[in-house]
């Protein structure tokens, strides 16, 4: 297969699918079994979207590939489809889940432990917005819950993959408050 | 009349500790505990005036402080066995730098999710039978199954006492199963008029799961649930 025609069903795969497809998945698809070659292609796709500068563009999210419009286009696309809304988390949910991506798998005793506050509520609304999961239980007093992160937590901050957030010894605290 | 005020400045003891630290411009490692004790305690004491719901959790660390504060003040005697006042402090400072730095996180995750919220991928198409992707959890079947059983029954009747076993509900579902590539959730259940029925056909939908054999999935959050018998190829793909 040709480069740009593979190049022309990935673009159709990531303009058809309403989730960030992985090399794997488009691999099985095209039936290639070499990864670097998609992978290859996807990302001369992604540029070419970049150069041709148009409204889409291709992500690369979630451990996998996504056409999506650019943010400076929002306001039109809310116009067009008022339901489409997009939650956004409280301070609590936001703080639980940071250390939930550092730490995972971690039980709520020890996220409890760092916040110094009950975690459960919490926890319930991330489970059910599905960005974080139950990863198994911990080989200690009681089996406690282990909860991890998930794709959608990934997609939801536009990250590639989990090494994207900066390590806790980059982060340097702030004088304000 | 009584006003009730929610305000929701301080996410937690800790937080509240970081905010007096940060506005008296300390050190975290050399917080000088008789002006933070007392600083602490007043926030506590307007909590109340205002009357704020605060949890116990913020008297955990009031003690701690005023435990630490009269180790302090009273002369100090020779104990062994009694940890020094300098371990309590270190102790709180460094939990103290561990939660500021996840809090900044939270700060780093928030920017990200303000550069995400406005970029739209494809909305799901209207769902076909192969388009069931999304696994569903056992939080959802437990929602689904909630629906159920508090729907209103429709009319009174007479109670008539039915022994089905797990094992028999779960055949009956499998054999269901035979014929079709899948079932909603909402069939599986329609037939079960008692609560006896509803539970013990969710029991077995559970063991099901649980076993491997057929799996849930959905095509969105929160959307109709369908359950689909496992191939053996899937169950060694998934």
């Amino acid at each position: 297969m040709e480069r740009q025609e593979l190049k022309n069903i990935i673009e159709c795969l990531l303009f058809f699918s309403d989730r960030p497809l992985s090399i794997d998945k488009i691999g099985k698809i095209v039936e290639i079994d070499n990864c670097d070659e998609i992978r290859e292609a996807a990302e001369e796709l992604k540029k070419e979207y970049e150069i041709r500068n148009t409204g889409l563009q291709v992500l690369n999210i979630a451990q996998g590939y996504q056409i999506c419009t650019k943010s400076e286009f929002s306001s039109w696309l809310r116009k067009f489809y008022k339901s489409q809304t997009t939650f956004q988390l409280s301070l609590p949910a936001l703080e639980t889940l940071s250390i939930i991506a550092y730490r995972q798998p971690i039980t709520r005793a020890e996220i409890e432990r760092i916040r110094g506050v009950d975690a459960s509520g919490v926890l319930g609304t991330l489970l059910g917005r599905k960005l974080i999961r139950i990863q198994g239980r911990k080989k200690a007093l009681g089996r406690p819950i282990l909860y991890g992160t998930t794709q959608e937590f990934l997609r939801h901050f536009g990250l590639k993959d989990l090494s994207e957030i900066p390590s806790l010894e980059e982060i340097k605290p702030q004088a304000t408050g | 009349m009584d006003y009730t005020v929610k305000l929701e400045v301080f996410e937690g003891p800790l937080d509240l500790l970081l905010h007096l630290v940060k506005k008296n411009e300390l050190d975290i490692f050399n917080i000088p505990i008789c002006q933070i004790t007392s600083d602490y305690l007043n926030y506590i004491k307007l909590f109340r005036r205002l009357n704020l719901d605060f949890a116990g959790d913020f008297l955990v660390i009031a003690s701690t402080l005023i435990h630490l504060k009269s180790r302090m003040l009273l002369p100090s005697i020779e104990t062994v066995e009694e940890e020094e006042p300098e371990d309590f402090q270190l102790e709180l400072a460094t939990r103290l730098m561990e939660y500021q730095k996840f809090k900044e996180a939270a700060s780093l995750l928030k920017e990200r999710e303000a550069l995400q919220k406005d970029i739209y991928g494809r909305l799901p198409a209207i769902p076909g039978d192969e388009d069931y992707t999304i696994e569903a959890s056992l939080f959802d079947l437990l929602d689904a199954f909630q629906k159920l059983v508090f729907r209103p029954e429709k009319e009174v009747r007479e109670i008539i006492q039915e022994d089905i076993k797990v094992e028999d509900r779960i055949r009956e579902i499998l054999n269901f199963l035979e014929d079709r590539k899948f079932v909603s959730f909402e069939t599986i259940f329609s037939g079960q008029k008692t609560k006896r029925l509803l539970i013990v056909t969710f029991l077995a939908l559970l063991e099901l799961v649980r076993l491997k054999i057929v799996f849930a999935r959905q095509a969105r959050l929160f959307g109709e649930i369908r359950i689909y018998r496992a191939k053996r190829e899937s169950v060694a793909q998934s």
